[in-house]
């Protein structure tokens, strides 16, 4: 019985590859306050005009690309490109076996996410731009001040990340057309390596650890904003290589 | 060494015990213990009058925190002047946030006081000139109705005057006792006093003095400008700081605590409240010793030591490992949320053998590298009404429920009240069950009633779901939390997805 609901399956996905490859939304530039309190840069980030997928890139999509470039297929990755576990929830190299298509592509490192991008011409969004994206409700642009839109992201956060993920997409657009964004998979930045949140963050203010000093240095400015916090410190755990069963990304390019 | 043989004091050796403590020196005394279980007490007040005031009258050295001043030293009872200052004043809470406090010398907690077991305090209160409010001031350590309070209603613009003798040691708090209560209290007024005993306390390297405080301010955590005081906040409990020496960042940055390994530190600990007991911690320290509740007595190894709201407590620690060190109230979301957070930095030589830091972060591949394939064929079953039968229908749709929809009306279907109406026995849906596909795929606004409680949001569409999730959502939702069962087919779905409702709401 599975393995037939898997062939209607795929079938199924197939047909629902809604916005392909180049599917980016249109967000204009502007002045934003950033959740994260950048010494060298008080006040608001201001942003160029950029444009974002509208959902992240997912396992059929990512797969076409590792067939074009065979050098990031599992098998052939340099190992300081990628960890053992790149693309491990695959059946082989070029092949999903029970990943579904649609799903989002997760177990990527940081250089497979960025090399993926720049083969659509693209790169990773940074920060801010991820951050000001996802600021955004269904209905307005920032929502964060919202008590009950931030319960509905920590909602995320707190079901177990056992079950298989969604498909990419499922989720309804915010006000910029942007899906999922919250509640499907972390997501890489481009400068995701600047977000130097300390390891204990318990030490806030402390004036003798390196990481807080210098021209990266930041602390969270929005304590209350569990969802922002948790996701940079997810990637501030990471290294390039490293790869996790529910961190994925999306792609972003300069807008003229 | 056995506990009871620890708390054995021979009975002539009171004076002793005021020196020492549970003296470690005690414990080669003959093993008496089994008899002699209770341990031998200072006398308390009744032991503390040394007789009269000796030589000439002392000025006390008054400090502001995070200071101590020096220990008295001496070694006869004296008459000390304290002249204390009631200053309302703004200051910062937190960064870009003024709050307006109202403090015993200019700074929150007040100025520490040190004097001796047996000593005479000559207590003037000045109340300065600009000030709003009249203010008194109760010491925990003045043995006499209302501590102070009745003998130093001062109004503004003037001083009163009043002595006592110190006759218990330990560490005090003292707090403005004006009505209302609270609100002084709440405002900044209250500090320390410590009572030596007559021989001192032990000498330690470093001696700080570190306060903790609720305060109800009627904008937001960090809501910038000049916030005032929220009376309601207050009764409630409910604050919206609780901070260590009075501001946010009065204890980080450059005015850390500092320490050098190999030392010896004292924190002389208060708690003004007025509401929150303190659940006081230092990072990666363990306290040698505490003098809990400011007594005479000290337990030893003590992670977390309770400082209730108008107590206080000693404790002394040595510095092994250099490095950061931090100060919180383990009710760790007044710590982390409110700013109840300081720093203790230790300079020094490393020792890797007490503490080797970060040693291998290697990759780590647990029993358990991926979901379970019951979930992947779930995942798999929702994509499809095919042949599906409604059990299986409802399996996809739970599926995708909570991948969507759950974040708004929660994963057992009761909603939000009043903002995202509930899924679970709805009297809506019951009355209506195509509402679901059609409410799904366009959106809906204005005013709905769902079991009774008015509801007036917008659910924008969901028209990114195919004709299969519609259904199988529809269908799981039919069939959970006492709806009425039944089903929704993929054709129904498509069909719905043509028609435009008249209170459909916008897309994208």
């Amino acid at each position: 019985m599975t393995s037939t609901l898997a062939l209607t399956l795929a079938a199924a996905f197939a047909v629902s590859g809604i916005g392909g490859n180049g599917d980016y939304a249109s967000l204009p530039g502007g002045s934003f306050r950033s959740a994260l309190d950048y010494e060298d840069v008080p006040g608001n980030v201001t942003l160029a005009p950029f444009a974002m997928m509208k959902r992240p890139v997912t396992n059929g999509e990512f797969l076409e690309f590792v067939k074009a470039n065979p050098q990031w297929r599992r098998d052939r990755v340099a190992t300081v490109m990628a960890e053992p576990r790149y693309l491990s929830h695959w059946a082989g190299p070029a092949e999903l076996g029970e990943a579904r298509a649609a799903q989002p592509v997760v177990q990527v490192s940081w250089f497979a996410a960025s090399a993926y991008c720049e083969a659509q011409g693209a790169r990773l969004p940074t920060w801010n731009e991820w951050e000001y994206a996802a600021a955004a409700d269904e209905t307005r642009r920032d929502a964060r001040r919202d008590p009950v839109w931030r319960e509905r992201i920590l909602a995320w956060y707190s079901r177990p990340s056992d079950s298989a993920l969604p498909r990419a997409g499922l989720q309804t657009p915010n006000a910029y057309g942007i899906q999922d964004l919250h509640g499907l998979v972390w997501e890489w930045t481009d400068d995701y390596s600047s977000l130097l949140v300390d390891a204990d963050n318990r030490n806030q203010g402390d004036p003798d650890n390196a990481r807080f000093c210098g021209a990266g240095a930041l602390s969270m400015d929005d304590r209350d904003n569990y969802a922002v916090l948790m996701r940079v410190a997810m990637l501030s755990s990471l290294d390039a290589p490293d790869t996790t069963a529910n961190l994925g990304f999306r792609c972003a390019r300069d807008l003229p | 060494m056995t506990a009871s043989m620890r708390y054995l004091i021979p009975m002539l050796a009171v004076m002793a015990l005021l020196l020492s403590g549970c003296d470690r020196d005690a414990a080669t005394a003959p093993d008496t213990a089994t008899t002699a279980r209770t341990d031998a007490d200072t006398g308390g007040s009744r032991k503390g009058d040394f007789g009269p005031p000796q030589g000439k009258p002392v000025e006390a050295v008054l400090t502001s925190p995070p200071h101590v001043p020096p220990p008295t030293g001496r070694d006869h009872p004296a008459k000390v002047v304290v002249e204390l200052e009631v200053v309302e004043k703004v200051m910062p809470i937190s960064e870009g946030v003024d709050y307006t406090f109202w403090t015993f010398g200019g700074t929150v907690p007040g100025s520490f006081i040190r004097v001796r077991q047996g000593d005479t305090v000559e207590f003037h209160l000045r109340n300065m000139p600009d000030s709003k409010m009249p203010h008194n001031i109760d010491l925990h350590g003045v043995t006499g109705p209302g501590g102070g309070a009745t003998s130093s209603f001062t109004a503004p613009g003037h001083v009163t005057r009043f002595s006592f003798k110190a006759l218990n040691a330990g560490l005090y708090v003292y707090h403005c006792a004006t009505a209302p209560v609270g609100m002084h209290v709440a405002n900044g007024m209250y500090g320390l006093i410590l009572v030596e005993p007559p021989d001192g306390l032990p000498p330690v390297d470093k001696e700080y003095y570190v306060m903790q405080g609720d305060f109800y301010t009627t904008g937001k955590y960090r809501e910038k400008g000049l916030q005032g005081f929220d009376m309601e906040k207050a009764i409630d409990e409910h604050p919206t700081y609780v901070l260590f020496n009075g501001a946010e960042g009065s204890l980080t940055g450059d005015k850390v605590l500092t320490a050098n390994t190999g030392e010896n530190v004292r924190l002389y600990v208060g708690n003004g409240g007025p509401n929150l007991v303190s659940s006081f911690h230092v990072i990666g320290e363990i306290f040698d010793k505490v003098w809990y509740e400011g007594g005479t007595k000290y337990q030893e190894n003590v992670q977390t030591t309770l400082i209730p709201s108008g107590g206080a407590a000693m404790m002394e620690f040595h510095m092994e490992v250099p490095g950061s060190y931090v100060l919180v109230d383990h009710s760790l979301f007044r710590a982390f949320n409110k700013g109840a957070l300081g720093i203790l930095q230790a300079s020094g030589p490393e020792d890797k053998s007490i503490y080797s830091g970060l040693e291998v972060d290697a990759v780590y591949i647990g029993d358990r590298a991926q979901a379970n394939m019951e979930a992947v064929a779930t995942a798999a079953e929702s994509a499809s009404t095919g042949d599906l039968t409604v059990e299986q229908q409802v399996k996809a749709g739970e599926a995708l429920f909570l991948g969507t929809c759950s974040t708004c009306h929660q994963a057992n279907g009761a909603g939000m009240e009043g903002v995202f109406p509930p899924l679970a026995k709805s009297d809506y849906i019951a009355a209506d069950p195509k509402s679901l596909p059609r409410v799904i795929l366009h959106g809906l606004q204005g005013p709905v009633t769902v079991n009774g409680t008015d509801y007036n949001s917008i659910m924008p569409p969901m028209s990114q779901l195919t004709d299969d999730e519609v259904a199988n959502i529809s269908t799981y939702v039919l069939n959970s939390w006492g709806n009425p069962g039944g089903r929704v087919t993929k054709a129904e779905a498509a069909e719905i997805r043509k028609a435009k409702p008249a209170n459909a709401s916008a897309g994208h």
